[in-house]
């Protein structure tokens, strides 16, 4: 058990409880084809275009395992510093659903297909947790039913019956709403860099599964219930917020908590109990006499392990060495690798080196503000990464001021969209003036037209702002700012 | 009875060849005889257009000299397989109405070797069975008489709910049935548990079941995964060779499916068998076996003694432990497999208010009583609390079992032979209604072979006291079926092959 | 080992199959039947033995990630019962 501290207690009516948490994530597995028929995993499409015989269950048909699904959970176990086991097993999980067309899942139960890991969990940018991995399996993706199509009928859908899921269980290392969010952010970041899953939990590519109980400090753990199929990082927090103060008020009120599987429902902030499906699913699994064990070599972990990208850990701890940010700002770069990725491109563009703090404020502050508001990624935004490191160059080569700059980047993300960012400076001419003999002269024009003031200011330095706003003004805003306040401090006679 | 219809498999292939007669003439002649054949309840679908057609572009190619190895050749298929529109249910009503809009990989093979089909064969619902009895289209008739009945008798009870005539076996009823009664010229058949070689045995037909993996199970409706392997009847070991070879391959559809070559099984017919070991498994010697049969098996031994065989006493020690561990593993994969019958996508769909009642009511409908039974065994075996003490230990019995063989083969024994059935076909009705497991001890000498994963290959051996054909049973190294071809040849010409009954159906 | 009455009403809903009180006394004289026969196993020696996996000695093969199948959906619904706008229809499944 960890000894790492962690988030606070919950108040009870009588005592402090703590909640224990563990997840099962399952992740859609990024490949072209399925894990177990040719079908396309595209996503959306007409119901049941992308389902192959196999996929629709029809009398003798048979699975063939797809390698790039195999690989794809060796690349994440990898990823998740886990044990790759080079021989593993399918089980069929029995049960009957509609949308289930073999009546059973193939999946692993015995023997996954990767055992225990870990994964470094960043709470606050310098206080990180622990969270171990179980282990992580491979498994069938159901189809879709919907039952809101008419009032009588359900309407089936199975498309996304046979995709590739890989099944990622959490020991139950986490003891809050907030571990466990980060937790799952996490995880999904490290997937998106190895790119087994694209994480999009709007689309249902990665969805969780919340086991949730609560115990006194020091007592043994207590009874869990399961809130199944969360699929918003959002609503896993509520929703363990929700479950852990109703589990509170059961014990506290002298009750006892069900083993049970619940939903959450958003709209009521509460978790319900689902409809019994009879006693407990009794799943029968056995081993799946379609397939034979699954086996690979050293050498197919060791081709993948070469070609697995540089990790976030790993990256956040090189950008704060090498470029010298700060913890904070270096995992809000690695949070997603593509901006990562951009960032750093920028900082080495041309083969010079610039000041990385500065590329990285311009890349978290104006860019982000701007790519958010336009539902935009950083990259999608449309400012090349080279155009990035030219108006940082330009910044520090004093050419224009950073406030010009800031104008400068809302014309490159707008209507100038690829345009060399130099040419622009020049056509528009914001080149900033650094002329002295022409900033003097602006400044003593100014003074001359209001001597009043100039008087005044003598013993108000706070009306030096004024002054510069007036010069600037007069020079179009062009004027080297920190070469007015200079050249005004002097001529005013402020010190 | 039609000339045609008595040819071999290879007799016609060659006549063909000769063109001596024609693919056209030879497939109107066994169309006739189904026709004739009705009674027996062999064939639950007749493709004769598609017969005609297929007979006429055998034709074509045969002038031109581009003749496969089955070209021309009518034939019939189990209806466990899967062929392109046309009538697949595995004689079960659940599948009502099912046409596949894809072919299996056996048949397909078939096809462009040349073959005709003439329809899809009669069996026991989903391969569960040992007398066809359990077919959702009623009893096959055997086209052997029962003892001292007429031909009217007989006659008459086909027109009516055959009692007492005689059951041709199961599964493959029909495709065995169809071979004896000259309708085809050989049949595609399947073996779970003895499915092909028990009916070769009850109607003096030839039939093998290749070692796990060596046919492609794609296309095929699944009972047991483990167990199913696809195989030919046909009316000499020879014609038997010929439609393996065609029906074996690789197929990256099926990952239980070896990619090694198909070896010429024809060729290995007529091999010598001198100096071959041949074992004689004592616990096949079961208590209270009948004398007949016992003196078969030792007239068989002889048999191969006299062409240069050495005879051997061998044990496998477990051997009794098969059968019961059969009826837990078949029924446990079977109670999976056959979960995707639920009305939803395909075949029976009863109403129900809510999609339980769907699934209970279309399933209480579509299954019949034995496939219910299987099917319940199954569940139960899996079940919580109960899958240790049943499927692991069985599983556990079926490793003890392949070892027994593996031990007997390592020792230089190159054969076994054993028995094929404990007794010749009995009549329709007159087993298992009350006891199940009655029915299942059909099974005692042939479930071995599928649960160690070899060949196992029944030739015609002779007639009982009263008429009735016997078959005997060799069992093989894993994909070395063209030593059973070999020896099966010795047995079967040792024998004398018997006359199969004349048309008294007709 | 045998079954009483609720367990094969529990193993015929774990099945999915309707059955009737009339059946009931009969399923279950037949189910402990095979269970009678099959029970002679529990006295086997299997100390250190090993579950059959597989009965040849294979390993999974493995194919390419290329889509080859699908895009056939007129194929998957043509034996459909009830289908509507390309979905299957069944009655109502609440959740």
């Amino acid at each position: 058990m960890s000894t790492q501290t962690h988030a606070k207690l919950i108040r009870g009516a009588d005592s402090d409880w703590e909640v224990v948490v563990g997840l099962e994530v399952h992740a859609q597995v990024t490949s072209r084809a399925k894990l177990f028929s040719g079908a396309s995993t595209a996503f959306g499409g007409e119901p049941n275009t992308h389902v192959s015989l196999v996929d629709a269950a029809m009398p003798g048909m048979l699975p063939v395992i797809n390698k790039e699904c195999v690989a794809q959970a060796v690349r994440t176990g990898l990823g998740l510093k886990a044990q790759i086991n080079k021989r593993s097993s399918f089980d069929r999980k029995n049960y009957f659903y509609p949308d289930l067309p073999q009546g059973y899942q193939i999946s692993q139960y015995k023997s996954p297909i990767v055992g225990e890991g870990e994964i470094q969990v960043d709470l606050t940018p310098d206080h990180s947790i622990r969270v171990g991995i179980e282990r992580l399996h491979l498994e069938q993706d159901a189809g879709k039913s919907l039952h809101d199509q008419s009032a009588t009928m359900s309407f089936v859908d199975l498309n996304r019956s046979g995709v590739a899921l890989m099944e990622i269980v959490s020991k139950p290392d986490m003891r809050s709403a907030d571990e466990a969010k980060a937790y799952v952010s996490k995880l999904r970041t490290i997937l998106r860099y190895i790119g087994s899953c694209d994480g999009d939990m709007e689309k249902g590519s990665l969805r969780a599964d919340v086991n949730v109980s609560v115990r006194r400090p020091g007592e043994t753990l207590g009874t869990r219930c399961e809130i199944k199929n969360v699929n918003s990082i959002r609503f896993i927090g509520q929703a363990i917020d929700v479950e852990a103060r109703r589990q509170i008020a059961i014990i506290e009120d002298g009750g006892s908590i069900d083993q049970e599987t619940r939903l959450y429902d958003p709209t009521r902030g509460e978790t319900r109990s689902m409809r019994s499906k009879e006693e407990a699913h009794d799943y029968r699994y056995f081993p799946d006499p379609d397939l034979l064990p699954l086996e690979f070599d050293d050498a197919f972990v060791e081709g993948l392990k070469a070609h697995l990208p540089e990790l976030p850990d790993a990256k956040k701890a090189r950008f704060m060495a090498d470029y010298g940010l700060n913890a904070y700002d270096a995992s809000i770069l690695v949070a997603d690798r593509e901006t990562a990725n951009y960032f750093e491109s920028a900082v080495q563009h041309g083969g010079v080196s610039r000041d990385a703090k500065i590329v990285a404020n311009w890349i978290m502050g104006d860019l982000s503000a701007f790519a958010n508001a336009h539902g935009l990624s950083v990259l999608d935004a449309g400012l090349g990464a080279d155009a990035l490191a030219t108006l940082v160059d330009l910044i520090g080569d004093g050419v224009i001021s950073g406030k010009i700059a800031k104008d400068v980047l809302v014309m490159l993300l707008g209507d100038d969209k690829g345009t060399d960012p130099r040419e622009l400076v020049k056509a528009r001419g914001l080149i900033q003036v650094n002329d002295m003999s022409a900033i003097e002269k602006a400044v003593d024009e100014v003074i001359a037209a209001n001597a009043q003031k100039a008087e005044q200011a003598k013993t108000k330095p706070g009306m030096l702002g004024w002054f510069v706003g007036q010069v600037m003004k007069t020079t179009g805003g062009k004027a080297n700012p920190q070469a007015v306040s200079d050249v005004l401090k002097a001529k005013l006679g402020l010190s | 009875m039609n000339d045609l219809t008595a040819l071999t498999l290879a007799e016609a292939r060659d006549a063909l060849k000769s063109k001596s007669i024609s693919s056209v003439d030879i497939t109107r002649a066994h169309l006739d005889a189904i026709e004739r054949a009705k009674g027996l309840n062999a064939f639950v679908a007749v493709t004769a257009e598609k017969a005609l057609t297929m007979a006429k572009a055998s034709d074509a190619r045969i002038a031109k000299g581009e003749a496969g190895p089955l070209e021309g050749l009518p034939i019939g298929i189990k209806d466990l397989y899967a062929t392109l529109g046309v009538h697949t249910q595995a004689c079960s009503h659940i599948l009502d109405g099912f046409k596949p809009p894809y072919e299996s990989t056996v048949t397909s093979q078939l096809w462009r070797d040349g073959a005709v089909m003439l329809g899809k064969l009669n069996m026991d619902e989903f391969a569960m069975g040992s007398s066809n009895e359990t077919s959702y289209y009623g009893p096959v008739a055997s086209p052997w008489l029962p003892p001292n009945w007429s031909a009217d008798k007989a006659r008459a009870a086909l027109g009516g709910d055959k009692r007492g005539l005689l059951t041709p076996g199961g599964s493959s009823g029909g495709s065995a049935s169809a071979v004896a009664a000259r309708l085809c010229l050989a049949a595609t058949a399947s073996d779970t548990g003895g499915s092909i070689r028990q009916p070769a045995a009850f109607t003096g037909t030839t039939g093998i079941k290749p070692t796990y993996g060596r046919c492609s199970r794609y296309g095929m409706v699944a009972f047991a995964s483990s167990l199913d392997q696809a195989g030919p009847i046909a009316r000499t070991v020879r014609d038997a060779a010929i439609m393996l070879r065609s029906m074996a391959g690789y197929d990256a559809k099926d990952s239980t499916c070896v990619n090694s070559p198909v070896p010429d099984y024809e060729a290995a017919v007529g091999r010598s068998v001198k100096g071959l070991t041949i074992g004689i498994p004592r616990e096949y010697r079961l208590d209270g076996m009948s004398g007949e049969i016992e003196a078969l098996w030792g007239r068989g031994a002889e048999w191969l003694r006299a062409a240069g065989a050495k005879v051997v006493d061998v044990s496998l020690p477990n051997t009794r432990h098969a059968l019961p561990a059969y009826y837990i593993v078949a029924p446990a994969e079977a109670s999976s497999n056959l979960a995707r019958y639920d009305g939803v996508r395909y075949g029976l769909r009863e109403p129900g208010g809510d999609i339980t009642e769907l699934y209970e009511n279309t399933r209480a409908r579509g299954f019949g009583a034995e496939v219910r039974r299987r099917l319940m065994i199954g569940t139960y075996v899996l079940s919580a609390g109960y899958y240790d003490a049943y499927y692991v230990r069985a599983q556990k019995i079926r490793t003890l079992i392949k070892r027994d063989f593996e031990t007997v083969f390592a020792d230089g024994v190159d054969a076994i032979l054993t028995p094929a059935t404990p007794s010749p076909a009995f009549g329709i009705g007159e087993k298992g209604s009350a006891d199940p497991v009655e029915m299942y001890l059909n099974d005692v000498f042939t479930v071995t072979v599928n649960m160690a994963g070899l060949p196992g290959l029944v030739a015609p051996a002779g007639l009982s006291a009263e008429g009735l054909p016997l078959g005997l049973q060799l069992i093989g190294r894993p994909f070395d079926e063209e030593t059973l071809f070999a020896i099966g040849e010795t047995i079967e010409q040792s024998a004398g092959r018997s006359k199969l009954p004349d048309a008294w159906w007709a | 080992m045998s079954v009483d009455q609720a367990a094969v009403r529990r193993i015929a809903r774990l099945a999915r199959i309707a059955v009737t009180d009339a059946e009931v006394p009969h399923l279950q004289d037949e189910i402990n039947a095979i269970l009678a026969f099959i029970e002679d196993l529990s006295a086997v020696d299997v100390e250190g033995v090993e579950p059959m996996t597989s009965v040849i000695p294979l390993k999974l093969p493995m194919r390419e990630d290329v889509v080859t199948d699908g895009e056939i959906e007129p194929l998957i619904l043509a034996n459909a019962p009830l289908t509507e706008d390309g979905f299957f229809l069944v009655p109502k499944v609440v959740e």
